[in-house]
């Protein structure tokens, strides 16, 4: 018995109820981050309690009975596969108000969103630490709702749009999720997660479970999101704000996954291997369409949207193969997607912010020229995502595509051989249209930026008009802020851009401050992610020591060998 | 001795770090200091005085951080040599055995997968202390040469350290003792070619051109990679000796060495990958000679050499390697008989000797294969530092605008005379022997394909002669056309006033020039044997080809020699229209392909969710017309469903 994943979801809930305290709510974001790093150490608690020499055990369970007349228990627990995802939310989540600290929302009322993401945050972990089928999916649907407010509330133009896009999706697939979980519930007698996973199947007919996996997997592959069942996702991810991204990308797409590799693989082994050809299908059809549509986006934000269309696709692809080298390779890449997806979604916010758009023809070129830091940064993720060795991207996409090399006996090989070969494809295609992004937006001369007709900046009087200063750093309390801004700046000659400036002054008739580049907060909330990359890319052992016995014991004798 | 292995190649990587992180971490401080004591008001005035200092400082560090960690890893390659030469010999018999027999392996840990395991291993035998050797050297001499060549440029540190990371990433593949460990520098490789290339990335070509080099090698990496997974999960293990002494069947080891060589054709711009290496030229120069002439083309023939038994037992591979080694020396010749840009016509040539290197390959002697490679680096190197070397003194890369450079830089004249002899096959530079040694093997082969390679390399042996004399002339000798050029545009290195570049640059150039010069004759004294007679023969073509030109150039020295290639000119100089056609059968579909899905994702994927929605929302309307509030129509409803479960009940029992 251990409190620490009780505390791991009631620490944020208390902290949201707290949180709607007016006297609280006026510092809400202080507060915010307080609660989140509270998370956090209590998720590095969870990992440094957590036996090593034991991943594929349960540990650090909690079991209470919850709704004793359906034999409902409230059950939370941590095993290797779970343990990363939690540890990577709790990161995210204070991630995202270290940055809300620096960037306070656009749609106002930072309280209202503090509220929001902290419930989001109970959701989020519960998901993962639940070890109850209908706990999961309370969880599970308890994130709907502050996401769904997240977008319509504080998202984009069309936000609304987007939003009710998005709920209704969702809610479909929760509907289906449900029944499966329903049929598991009336086949198997129980709904404890250990308990079924142990069993690997046994007791339960193999029509009944092929039904299961279907309407669990329906259910689980519109979150992730599998192809065709997508559309939802890039217009959430633009529309939502950039904290709401992040954890769109980061943590709910993850929410999808890890029901694959906790749920339908483990407790319906047949219906899995029945219905994995399929599921490598649709993979490999998302690898390859969403790396396509990636190539022909104009905006920033939709092509990361689309290029986790194409990721997750690898993650699917890992657990089609049903092999443990394929279902380590697709948890490595939820891991590796979080992190670099984040920062990706980060750093779309802070270009679209800077530059009052994220389309990329209004972009124009040059960004490595004005925002030195940010663009390095850009051009940081857009390589990690890309799948470079030593890097965390490579790992997750490069096992997957080993699983499906030698998928579990059974299923067909010279089929997962072509699935091998489309993905490889599809990693072609995902340099190709990061770098073509990278190229027309951070390459080229700033002077190729199209003016911008929106609101960027008011006209500053004490500065005249048209001409560009180099930031210089002021002596107030922003002067750390102001240092690094410059750093990047000092290192670059002053003409092309004061020419830009001239220009598009001519043109729009006002001045427009210089660029600021990465502020102290960004970088806060921005380095870790960097670290963890570096550091799963270079030490992937990190992760794989963790997941690999937990893979085996959940694919167990029944599955592979 | 596995901890210095570990030591060479991480030093470079640390130098990276470094770079990177720490070049600017002082300077920052002094302009914030500066400022604050001076006040807001002042700062305009100084911020571009100081703004300069904190430059300097930077480029001072990063020339330092660059330099020092790389001669420590020569030092220290030297070092492991000795060790090795004086090691137990080995039993395997390959070609080193007999000058450095020694070897050392080391395994950090061992990575777990749930399949076959990743070994984070590094070795070292004679095969990778030669590459290892050639690597260090000439990056040494290249970022020295760099801190003169790049001195007015901003982003020094950056591009520093990136050479760095690369030097560390193909120390890697050199070192590897894990396919996958390999796989992972290959790919940095790859990484660093293309954020060197696209250095100067204001002009949009550079920036296209690193993508393009990016994208070409990655569509053969992937075949690379997967022609790995069949060699580790055949053999049960990723590690290179259980691979080699792993009992494959034949038809494993040619679907594997098949794979493998997609990979090599995109590293090592043989055919049909060739098309991003002259493209790659967009880079600095220095970047040209030590990513896209001596090293990192260079891996892909490396890996083969690595692997060579398992390529030996797959003969169809071998065939393959041959044609296409074939087509690529005399096509890639042929294109740099005709090429302007003087840096595009040393990369067609360096296809073209790449090619050689594959041949000797495909023909069984990796050991002419190997020393080919070293001497060719070498050599290749010197030709772009002192291609370098001409393009900073005269502003352009196109030889039209040389000429009669010969008094105006004697030092570069005279280094790159040794670069063009070694390169066009003149004793007793180092392409002679290795040349002649590619030549023998290619001549002893017994492969099918080997008299059609065999008549290749001699063609190819005249062209080369060919275009090294017509470079050759054209910039140093003739009439001198250097015209005051307006300021250069980014992309191009300023025109330096002086007579020949800083000595910072001309020493590298002089130190390169002796292994060009000397390493054949060495090669020579250790063993490798020269048959005199099919050598002359070569030689005799080689100056037949230079003849020509000489002849042609005496005739019109103002003319360009490349007339005598007369209607075949235009698609020489087009490189017979590869890219053309790559645009039109690949690039171009594909971005087709790509508007396609898109519009497909608006109208189909998500039109069927919007459809769905509106035939929800038309059917509830239909349900709708049915509650009119009329009860009468909902009593009819009500007898009507009566009736017609009676009839049912009826029928039915």
């Amino acid at each position: 018995m251990s409190w620490l994943p009780i505390a791991l979801v009631g620490v944020p809930l208390l902290g949201a109820l707290v949180a709607t305290v007016p006297a609280v709510r006026d510092r809400a974001v202080a507060w915010g981050i307080a609660v989140s790093a509270g998370v956090l150490v209590l998720a590095v608690a969870l990992a440094a309690a957590f036996e090593y020499a034991r991943p594929a055990d349960m540990q650090l369970q909690s079991d209470r009975p919850w709704i004793p007349g359906l034999g409902l228990r409230f059950h939370l627990g941590v095993d290797g596969v779970s343990l990363p995802l939690v540890v990577l939310t709790a990161l995210l989540t204070f991630l995202c108000f270290v940055h809300l600290a620096g960037h306070p929302p656009e749609g106002g009322r930072p309280g209202a969103l503090v509220v929001t993401l902290l419930v989001l945050e109970v959701g989020m972990i519960g998901t993962f630490l639940a070890l109850d089928l209908l706990l999961f999916f309370v969880f599970f649907e308890v994130v709907l709702v502050p996401m769904y407010f997240v977008i319509a509330l504080w998202g984009g133009a069309a936000r609304r749009a987007a939003a009710v896009k998005f709920i209704l999706y969702t809610l479909l697939g929760s509907a289906v999720l449900l029944i499966g979980l329903l049929v598991v519930w009336t086949q198997a007698g129980t709904l404890d997660m250990v308990a079924l996973a142990g069993r690997h199947g046994s007791g339960m007919a193999r029509s009944a479970q092929i039904l299961a996996f279907l309407a669990i997997g329906l259910g689980l592959a519109v979150k992730t999101p599998m192809w065709p069942l997508h559309t939802w996702l890039p217009d959430a991810h633009t529309e939502a704000p950039t904290v709401g991204s992040v954890l769109l990308a980061g943590v709910l797409l993850k929410m999808g996954s890890y029901g694959f590799a906790r749920i339908a693989i483990p407790v319906l082994p047949e219906g899995a291997a029945a219905l994995a050809p399929w599921l490598g299908a649709f993979a490999v059809a998302g690898i390859a369409y969403g790396s396509l549509a990636c190539l022909a986006q104009r905006d920033l934000k939709r092509m990361i949207a689309y290029s986790s269309v194409g990721h997750m696709g690898f993650v699917l692809l890992g657990f089609a193969s049903l092999t443990p080298v394929g279902l380590n390779g697709a948890l490595f890449a939820n891991v590796a997607h979080g992190l670099i997806t984040g920062l990706l979604f980060f750093l779309a916010g802070a270009v679209k912010e800077r530059y009052g758009t994220a389309d990329m023809v209004r972009l124009g070129g040059g960004m490595l020229r004005r925002l030195p830091y940010v663009a390095s940064l850009l051009t940081f993720a857009c390589v990690a995502s890309l799948g470079l060795p030593g890097l965390a991207g490579f790992w997750g996409e490069m096992l997957a595509l080993l699983g499906a090399f030698r998928p579990v006996a059974g299923l067909s090989r010279p089929l997962f051989l072509v699935f091998m070969a489309v993905g490889g494809l599809g990693a072609v295609l995902t340099a190709a249209y990061f770098l073509a992004m990278l190229s027309r937006v951070t390459h080229g001369r700033a002077v190729e930026t199209v003016p911008l007709a929106g609101p960027l900046e008011p006209p500053e009087p004490d500065e005249p008009s048209g001409l560009y200063e180099p930031p210089g750093p002021l002596a107030t309390a922003e002067g750390v802020r102001e240092v690094l801004s410059e750093a990047g700046e000092a290192a670059k000659p002053v003409e092309p851009v004061a020419a830009d400036a001239g220009q598009t002054g001519g043109q729009t008739g006002k001045a427009r401050r210089p660029f600021r580049d990465v502020t102290a907060h960004e970088l806060a909330a921005w380095l870790p992610l960097v670290a963890l990359i570096v550091l799963f890319g270079l030490w992937p052992k990190a992760l794989l020591a963790v997941t690999t016995p937990a893979v085996q014991s959940l694919l167990g004798s029944g599955v592979a060998p | 001795m596995t901890a210095v292995v570990a030591l060479i190649v991480l030093l470079p990587f640390a130098a990276a770090v470094a770079g990177l992180l720490a070049t600017r971490l002082g300077t920052r401080d002094v302009r914030a200091e500066d400022v604050r004591t001076r006040g807001v008001g002042a700062r305009d005035a100084r911020t571009a005085d100081v703004g300069a200092r904190a430059e300097r400082a930077a480029y001072r560090r990063a020339a330092w951080f660059a330099i020092v960690p790389g001669t420590v890893s020569a030092a220290l390659t030297v070092w492991l040599a000795a060790a090795l030469a004086r090691g137990t010999p080995a039993t395997d018999g390959r070609f080193w055995a007999e000058l450095l027999p020694g070897r050392t392996e080391g395994t950090l840990t061992v990575v777990e997968t749930g399949s076959v395991p990743i070994s984070l291993t590094l070795r070292a035998d004679g095969l990778s202390v030669l590459a290892g050797i050639l690597v260090v050297v000439v990056a040494l001499a290249v970022q020295v040469y760099s801190v003169g060549y790049m001195r007015d440029e901003p982003r020094y540190p950056s591009y520093s350290a990136f050479v760095s990371l690369f030097t560390s990433a193909m120390l890697l593949v050199v070192y590897a003792g894990d396919l996958i460990v390999l796989y992972a520098g290959w790919e940095i490789m790859g990484l660093c070619s293309y954020l060197l290339i696209g250095h100067w990335w204001e002009d949009r070509a550079n920036s296209r051109a690193a993508v393009k080099a990016f994208l070409v090698t990655r569509l053969g990496d992937v075949g690379f990679l997967f022609g790995i997974f069949v060699l580790g999960l055949s053999a049960g293990s990723f590690r290179i000796d259980d691979v080699l002494r792993a009992d494959l069947p034949r038809g494993t080891l040619v679907a594997a060495t098949l794979l493998l060589l997609a990979g090599v054709a995109g590293k090592s711009a043989q055919v049909p990958l060739q098309t991003w290496l002259p493209d790659a030229m967009a880079g600095p120069t220095p970047i040209s000679a030590l990513i896209h002439a001596a090293t990192m083309v260079a891996a892909g023939i490396f890996v083969v050499a690595r692997l060579y038994p398992a390529f030996l037992a797959a003969p169809p591979t071998l065939d393959v390697l041959g044609v296409v080694a074939a087509v690529g020396m005399l096509g890639a010749a042929l294109a740099a008989l005709a090429q302007d840009d003087l840096k595009r016509v040393l990369a067609y040539s360096t296809i073209s000797q790449l090619a050689y290197m594959a041949a000797a390959l495909a023909a069984g002697s990796d050991r002419a294969a190997m020393f080919h490679l070293v001497s060719h680096g070498a050599f290749k190197a010197l030709l772009f530092l002192c291609a370098g070397l001409v393009i900073h003194h005269v502003g352009s890369n196109l030889i039209s605008h040389m000429g009669g450079l010969r008094t105006a830089l004697p030092v570069t004249f005279w280094t790159m005379t040794i670069g063009f002899a070694a390169l066009a096959g003149l004793p007793p530079a180092s392409g002679f022997f290795s040349k002649d040694a590619v030549l023998s093997a290619v001549e002893h082969g017994t492969g099918p394909a080997q008299p059609l390679v065999y008549a290749s390399a001699l063609l190819t042996v005249g062209v080369t002669g060919a275009y090294a004399a017509r470079a050759w002339l054209r910039t140093f000798f003739g009439p001198a056309r250097i015209e005051p050029l307006p300021e250069p545009p980014p992309g191009v290195a300023h025109v330096f006033d002086g007579r020949e570049a800083p000595p910072s640059m001309l020493w590298p150039a002089g130190v390169l020039a002796v292994p060009a010069l000397l390493l054949g004759l060495a090669g020579w004294a250790a063993g490798v044997q020269v048959e005199w007679g099919p050598a002359a023969a070569s030689l005799a073509v080689a100056l037949l080809g230079a003849g020509i030109v000489y002849a042609l150039w005496r005739a019109a020295p103002e003319q360009d020699p490349a007339r005598l290639l007369g209607p075949f000119r235009a698609p020489c100089e087009r490189a017979f229209y590869v890219d053309a056609a790559y645009a039109a059968l690949v690039t171009r579909p594909v971005l087709r392909l790509a508007r396609g899905v898109v519009r497909t994702d608006a109208r189909v994927v998500d039109g069927a969710v919007r459809g769905s929605g509106r035939a929800t929302l038309g059917l509830s309307g239909l349900v709708r017309l049915a509650q009119n509030g009329n009860a009468q129509l909902y009593v009819t409803g009500l007898l009507a469903g009566l009736v017609l479960i009676a009839v049912a009940a009826v029928v039915l029992t």
